[in-house]
């Protein structure tokens, strides 16, 4: 079987990574090839690192406030770039009311606060497997 | 019974007649008790783990060498630690409205909190700002918007902490700017400003120079306000980062102090004194759950930071042996699940802070992990540390956990584990050699991991999280900025550069391009600058053509 391959991206001026960084190591030792972008990436940037590494699965970290426009920008791009079948994942301190929203706009899972890594590295296997 | 060999006799004797038998028949809840920094935790302390050094050495008295006990001789007997909450969002209207407010409700000092673009020197309509404009903290373009920020404050009655370290010089040549506005002579002013770039590097990330660059801004904001803003602090050398980056307590003080290390002999190089600028120098610590460790954390740094002034760097003075600090609860101990026990949270933690003998301290809003905390969640707050003043009499001594036997010997541990990452820094070549290698934030990232093992396994218990767990509904009232403001301060932006002398500014900006090739003190070309209304962003794109950018070391 492939190796699932995961971007975990730090998007906009936001500089909270433990939790990116901590979820990007759970995924590795969960066997899964993690490429991590280190902080204040364009979602160009973050597009463009999800092409050239050819990636399965992306992920968002964001705990900045800044969610809702910078999640628009990148499934935009995505879709421009053909690569809209890619599943997006976010993390942070996002308000319920906005998770809603952007599941809506085609965000698959938002993980707030206090998610087990476990239950990340699950969600994650199911939405490769599809 | 005092003397320790014969104490530790009978200790172990108690041990093999009563605590044994008893064991076998029930077992201790766990087969280790360990601290956060993973040392083993014995049943019971007595006198013999207290200091090897002895009373007078180890403890001392408040308001002398080393400090242990607390920085002024009468400390809260004398007034209360300032009451500060971290508040700003939104435009400097909104923001100077919150801060009218908690200090018409008994907060005692301000403390700014800027927006990401703000923070990393981007005007509201650059690019980058894009989305972040008012989202994190208030959005400051020029001295106009400062000069909302702080309307009807009198700034020779409040002091002001500014959370800001890249741009630091600039919003504080604001705040001057300002003062003079209000008729208060720069002499007068009194707060701090972070103006720490290492841990931006390290855990916060607002950085924009690479490290000569910034270690000369913070060079020449000493330099030019040991004569011209004496009371002012010129840097808040902060933990509280590191430790919600996942440090434990022993790397929360090891790194602020290495970190603290590294500015000393930045500003010695540069020709300043620490007898002088040692006064100026603040620190920032975070304060966790674990309640006897956090008293013991602040007690060991104060002591250990008092040796490195006087050992390491030959001070004399001893007003700068002293570690003054402001604590921040830990915002990483914040449950999103069953929100409100987080009040209890933070009680605990503000208690830990004070009996650690804190100057300044701001508790967490419960609603914290939901998103910006709203008035009434900010009022609880505050209200926590006036219960702490006035009700709970641990006000009313000074350190009155000092002499507890488990205390000492967890102040003792700190110390020496933070000495022992002192000398690995030192092999390495210092601090800003550390962290350009990566190496402080791989060390913060195992022990990040490993602490959300321990949660996942729940060897680490968090009620709400891992255990008793309710159904709840999360949804509640936060406060929402909304997205408009990012076009009215994008309007309010065009049309100050519409109606400034352009021409002033494009001076003032040459000036300072010229001065940041040289060697020249920066700071007074940048406060002529900002009182030309010269942007934020002009004067930060202005030191990044020169400067140029820091490039992170992505360590995983």
């Amino acid at each position: 079987m492939k190796r699932v391959k995961v971007l975990v991206a730090k998007p906009g001026l936001d500089g909270h990574d433990r939790g990116a960084k901590v979820v990007a190591m759970a995924l590795r030792d969960a066997g899964m090839e993690v490429i991590y972008t280190g902080l204040r990436q364009s979602a160009d940037e973050v597009v463009k690192a999800a092409l050239q590494e050819d990636v399965d699965i992306i992920g968002l970290s964001i705990l900045s406030g800044a969610h809702m426009r910078i999640c628009e920008k990148v499934l935009n791009l995505m879709k421009e770039k053909g690569i809209d079948e890619k599943p997006v994942f976010v993390g942070g301190i996002i308000p319920a009311e906005d998770a809603l929203e952007l599941k809506k706009m085609g965000i698959l899972e938002v993980f707030g606060p206090g998610t087990p890594l476990k239950a990340i590295v699950d969600s994650i296997k199911g939405a490769v497997d599809k | 019974m005092n003397n320790p060999e014969n104490l530790k006799k009978v200790k172990e004797e108690w041990k093999e007649k009563k605590v044994l038998p008893l064991l076998r028949k029930f077992p201790e809840r766990k087969s280790q008790f360990k601290t956060s920094f993973d040392g083993d935790i014995d049943i019971l302390y007595t006198p013999e783990d207290l200091p090897p050094d002895g009373y007078d050495q180890a403890l001392g008295f408040p308001g002398q060498y080393p400090f242990t006990r607390g920085v002024q001789p009468t400390m809260y007997r004398g007034r209360f630690w300032t009451m500060r909450q971290y508040a700003g969002f939104g435009t400097a209207e909104e923001s100077n409205e919150r801060y009218r407010y908690l200090l018409s409700q008994g907060q005692t000092g301000l403390s700014v909190a800027f927006d990401l673009p703000t923070q990393i020197g981007y005007d509201s309509d650059d690019q980058m700002a894009e989305g972040e404009v008012g989202k994190v903290g208030v959005a400051i373009d020029s001295l106009e918007d400062m000069e909302v920020l702080f309307e009807g404050i009198p700034l020779d009655k409040v002091s002001t902490s500014m959370t800001i370290n890249s741009t630091a010089a600039i919003l504080l040549a604001m705040y001057i700017a300002v003062g003079e506005k209000q008729g208060v002579d720069p002499s007068r002013l009194t707060g701090t400003i972070q103006n720490d770039i290492l841990k931006e590097y390290i855990a916060r990330g607002t950085y924009i120079f690479p490290p000569d660059a910034s270690m000369r801004l913070i060079t020449d904001i000493f330099e030019y306000c040991s004569k011209a803003l004496p009371d002012f602090n010129t840097i808040s050398i902060s933990g509280y980062h590191i430790r919600e980056a996942g440090a434990d307590a022993a790397q929360e003080v090891a790194f602020t102090l290495a970190d603290g290390i590294a500015y000393v002999e930045s500003a010695i190089k540069a020709g300043l004194d620490p007898n002088v600028f040692g006064k100026r120098l603040s620190f920032f610590f975070n304060s966790h759950n674990n309640f006897l460790e956090e008293i013991a954390k602040f007690r060991a740094a104060r002591r250990l930071w008092a040796k490195i002034m006087k050992d390491r760097f030959g001070v004399t003075d001893e007003k700068a042996m002293m570690l003054r600090f402001h604590t921040q609860t830990g915002g990483s101990t914040l449950t999103a699940q069953q929100p409100m026990n987080n009040i209890i949270r933070v009680a605990f933690q503000a208690l830990a802070a004070v009996l650690g003998g804190t100057q300044s301290l701001h508790t967490n809003s419960f609603d914290e992990a939901l998103g910006l905390p709203t008035q009434d969640s900010v009022t609880i707050a505050l209200r926590t540390q006036q219960i702490i003043a006035c009700e709970t009499g641990v006000t009313d001594t000074v350190d009155p956990v000092g002499g507890s036997y488990y205390v000492e010997n967890l102040t003792d541990r700190i110390e020496k584990l933070a000495l022992d990452y002192l000398q690995k820094i030192d092999d390495l070549g210092g601090m800003v050699k550390a962290v350009q290698e990566g190496y402080i934030q791989k060390e913060i990232l195992n022990t990040a991991y490993n602490y959300q093992l321990k949660v996942e396994r729940e060897e680490q218990v968090i009620v709400g999280v891992n255990q008793y767990l309710s159904d709840e509904n999360l949804k509640k009232d936060i406060l929402k900025i909304d997205p408009v403001i990012e076009e009215k301060q994008r309007n309010k932006l065009a049309a100050l550069k519409r109606r400034r002398n352009s021409q002033v500014v494009e001076e003032a900006l040459k000036e300072l391009k010229k001065a940041a090739l040289g060697s020249e003190n920066l700071f007074p070309i940048i406060l002529n600058a900002v009182k030309s209304y010269a942007t934020l962003g002009e004067i930060s794109n202005t030191l990044r053509d020169v400067f140029g950018e820091y490039t992170e070391a992505v360590i995983l």
